[in-house]
């Protein structure tokens, strides 16, 4: 194997597992938010369910940021396309995503009830409007989004914010929402205690089921999609560039990497069991933590499903299918990803110890007898 | 006003709200462990409850400075597309590595700070402190690598075959002379305004006749603390300069409206009303030999002029103009050996070529006036920056002065002996802030017209957004970043009135029923 076309399989895979480090940490506090009406009846168990997270949601965000610097870092072109194609919702995203760490620190700073409703809210959607918009760009992505580029590699986007919000991509958004809803309730599952949890336990199961079975029918839908195929371009190993590959449309793409490697359908398979059996831990109540364990490989399941179909393409344009962009054709240098992996074999392993030292530090669940003791220091 | 208009003032608003929180960020964070520290050493609870009052605080800031940097990252995407294809190369991956390695450590361990007081033992809290402040500073240190690179773009070369600028030597992306004197600085200014915000709270504290303890054991970290930082901040701001002396004679030459090239060594106008239509300095009153001596470290070394600078920018236009030529030349026939060797010859200057699209989009045809007029875009806006620095410097010997006397004061333990030195303090609270986001306009007006000195025009930069998009996002932000600053400094101004005893009880200062191993 050629050493650039190693390094570009490497970083599609390491973009892979950030997205999946993205959903799984940064997700339960974003489901722990979804559910804090949903869950939290008075006001001191929604100080419960926001102090679950309250310690770690800031360690959990840094998973987003490195998600996006390594876009940036690995596939700048990618970074540069996405992120002005689809500015509005980003925005969007962006407006949610502030709203949650201040939401976290300054909620419980004062008392009034509409105060904290404000708060609450912010909260609220600061979990939901990440989970659907997430889901929605990958909805997106799989069907191609309408881009060109110019001969000074200019990219111009010519769809709207509402082309976004097409039939294929709610879905998407949808299944992403219900699979981090259940991945915060079996997180609160294990973090809490008494009412609280039993709602948890039950709504994850819904959230879980909702998960399963709008999963099923995007994989349907996914058959009939209009999917895109590589028919020929400068190499694994040459300059990233666009120019003079040729890329065609074709029903059911989306599905040939399935048919080519049969192995691959231990992605999909992997998400829905994964989910049926954080269901069933869920409702026997003994194993919260392997039920958390479970969403997470379910999370990591359907990404992984979503990033198999598209292989080799990161960004499919639908406008100018040529201008799609692949992992031979939209990468960094040799050298820029050489020094990222030095970079990520070096630090990623310290930034998980820690992790784990202080998830351990702060194990055990959050109880109401906590809250009310620390009450100025608690979220 | 066009996107390019839109985009600068939507990054330069959200980059100045941004630097609201960090500076004190990046001082509070070594103020906690300084007094931290002291607290595990000596063992005196005042000096715990200290950590824990000015932590609130620290809290507060914390998470609008983590909110507003998300913005930072996303918009290289969403509003400096091209930017983000043309140097993410090199660009990215400062921004990668400072998650990995010094955010990562920040945010994590910021969470068991807060959280950790019952859980921890002293020494281990005061680790988890400590690791805080210095995710911090890496945090800072990366940002400025990233930074340091656009003001003087070493170890990158332009690659025809990908059309975008390439890493060729990521040690001296690293070891970049001007990224190293500005992390100094910029920390340095950090740990100022720190020291201040302590300073001037613990003066309001001591003026009210409330909080004594906590108030003198406050000011006397901070005064010692803040007078370090100063004279570094000064010390090492000045070692910013004589790198952009090096490397971006352009923006000493305008910070210093310095129009013609004067024999060595140069004299040093220190006010004056600098004239963009005259290209003269009016009213100017001069010292002799001060500016050779302080951009050269010489009385022999020679300090470029403006009016010079354009014309030597000139030739670099005419040049870029030959690289662009080439290069659509090499696109038609891409191994045509002679324009390889033109392309080759004058590719260092395709930035400079590339400034003619704002006049003539093929390049290849623009006309001598055109030429001249894209040399003098190479002049940044000289009375905006002649006057901005002039200010932060002025703001950087006071800090140094009044630092000097607050110490001077702790040393006599006489801090409560001078009520007017107490309002001062008091007064110059916002004046750290001030200076830094002057100083950041020096540092990036000053770097204009380029995101990349001498390889990307600014105007080329930006992403190919209708214009409504980016007002539109725009008055978002400004609309979301108001309310949030008047809830933040609504939180800030009550935290700071109610003052620790609302803390109270805190564990061990009232007696409490749980055991915590901390005490």
């Amino acid at each position: 194997m050629l050493l650039y076309e190693f390094f570009r399989l490497l970083w599609w895979a390491l973009l892979g597992v950030l997205l999946i480090g993205i959903a799984v940490m940064d997700g339960f506090d974003m489901g722990t938010a979804i559910l804090i009406p949903v869950l939290g009846r008075t006001d001191l168990e929604r100080r419960v369910i926001i102090n679950t997270v309250g310690p770690v949601w800031e360690g959990n965000q840094v998973w987003l940021i490195l998600g996006a610097g390594a876009i940036f870092a690995a596939f700048p072109p990618l970074y540069g396309v996405a992120f002005s194609g689809f500015y509005l919702a980003m925005l969007l995203l962006l407006c949610s995503l502030i709203l949650r760490p201040v939401g976290f620190k300054f909620r419980s700073k004062l008392d009034g009830t509409s105060w904290r409703g404000i708060w609450d809210a912010a909260l609220f959607a600061g979990g939901l409007v990440p989970a659907l918009v997430f889901g929605v760009a990958f909805g997106n992505v799989l069907q191609g989004v309408p881009f060109r580029f110019d001969e000074m590699l200019r990219m111009t986007y010519t769809g709207t914010l509402w082309g976004l919000f097409n039939p294929f991509a709610l879905l998407s958004g949808l299944v992403s929402v219900a699979m981090i809803t259940l991945h915060g309730a079996t997180w609160l599952a294990c973090k809490t205690e008494g009412p609280v949890r039993e709602r948890a336990r039950a709504a994850g199961t819904i959230a879980g089921l909702a998960m399963i079975v709008l999963f099923v029918l995007g994989g349907v839908w996914v058959t009939q999609l209009d999917g895109y195929v590589l028919q020929h371009f400068a190499g694994v190993d040459a300059p990233s560039n666009p120019v003079g590959q040729a890329v065609v449309h074709q029903s059911g793409a989306l599905m040939a990497n399935y048919a080519a490697a049969p192995l691959t359908w231990l992605a999909p398979l992997a998400g829905i069991a994964a989910a049926a059996l954080a269901i069933v831990l869920l409702r026997g109540a003994r194993h919260p933590v392997l039920a958390f364990v479970c969403s997470g490989l379910a999370i990591a399941g359907v990404i992984a499903t979503a990033g198999l179909s598209l292989f080799p393409f990161m960004l499919p344009s639908s406008l100018d299918a040529n201008a799609s962009l692949t992992l031979w054709n939209a990468s960094s240098s040799l050298t820029t990803l050489i020094i990222m992996t030095i970079a990520t074999v070096v630090f990623l392993p310290v930034v998980l110890a820690y992790t784990a030292w202080i998830y351990y530090v702060l194990r055990g669940p959050v109880t109401g007898e906590q809250i009310t003791r620390d009450t100025h220091s608690a979220y | 006003m066009d996107v390019v208009s839109l985009s600068r003032l939507q990054f330069g608003l959200t980059a100045m709200y941004h630097f609201l929180f960090v500076p004190l960020t990046l001082g509070l964070s070594v103020l906690l462990a300084i007094m931290e520290s002291i607290y595990v050493t000596t063992g005196r609870t005042i000096w715990r409850d200290m950590v824990k009052f000015w932590g609130m605080l620290f809290g507060i800031n914390f998470a609008m400075g983590v909110a507003t940097g998300i913005t930072m990252e996303f918009q290289f995407g969403t509003n400096w597309a091209y930017y983000a294809h043309y140097v993410g190369d090199i660009f990215g991956a400062p921004l990668a590595i400072e998650g990995l390695m010094a955010f990562f450590l920040e945010a994590s361990f910021v969470g068991l700070f807060f959280f950790g007081w019952g859980r921890l033992s002293r020494v281990q809290h005061l680790i988890v402190t400590c690791l805080v402040a210095l995710g911090t500073n890496l945090s800072a240190l990366w940002i400025l690598i990233a930074n340091g690179w656009m003001q003087y773009p070493a170890g990158a070369r332009f690659n025809l075959a990908t059309m975008r600028m390439e890493v060729s030597d990521f040690s001296a992306v690293l070891f970049n002379p001007v990224a190293q004197a500005k992390f100094v600085h910029t920390v340095s200014a950090g740990y100022v305004t720190g020291a201040m915000f302590v300073l001037s709270i613990s003066a309001f504290y001591l003026l009210a006749g409330r909080n004594r303890g906590l108030a003198i054991r406050s000011m006397t970290v901070a005064a010692s603390f803040g007078l370090a930082a100063a004279l570094s901040v000064v010390v090492l701001g000045d070692e910013s300069g004589y790198t952009a002396g090096q490397n971006q004679k352009m923006k000493i030459a305008a910070i210093e409206a310095l129009w013609n090239t004067e024999p060595a060594p140069a004299s040093f106008t220190v006010v004056g009303l600098p004239n963009m239509t005259e290209h003269a300095t009016d009213y100017a009153v001069r010292i002799p030999w001060m500016l050779g001596l302080i951009a050269t470290r010489s009385i022999s070394g020679q300090v470029a002029g403006i009016n010079d600078l354009v014309a030597i920018s000139a030739q670099r236009v005419e040049s870029g103009m030959q690289a662009y030529k080439a290069m659509l030349g090499l696109r038609a026939t891409p191994n045509d050996p002679t324009l390889r060797a033109a392309f080759e010859a004058h590719v260092e200057d395709l930035g400079y070529g590339l400034l003619l699209k704002r006049y003539t989009p093929a390049v290849v045809d623009a006309t001598p006036a055109q030429i001249q007029a894209a040399a003098w875009d190479t002049v940044p806006p000289v009375p905006e920056l002649f006057w901005t620095f002039r200010i932060m410097v002025a703001l950087g010997f006071y800090f140094i002065a009044l630092f000097a006397a607050m110490f001077w004061q702790a040393s006599a333990r006489q801090l409560e002996s001078r009520p007017w030195l107490l309002r001062l303090c008091l007064w110059s609270l916002p004046l750290p802030w001030i200076a830094a986001e002057l100083g950041w306009y020096v540092a990036e007006g000053g770097r204009q017209p380029w995101t990349i000195d001498g390889v990307l025009p600014t105007f080329l930069s930006v992403s190919s957004l209708p214009a409504a998009n980016v007002a539109l996002s725009l008055a978002g932000f400004v609309i979301f970043y108001t309310v949030l600053a008047i809830v933040e400094m609504y939180l800030m101004v009550r935290t700071v009135r109610r003052g620790p005893e609302d803390m109270m009880p805190l564990p061990g200062m009232q007696g409490h029923s749980v055991p915590h191993p901390a005490e």
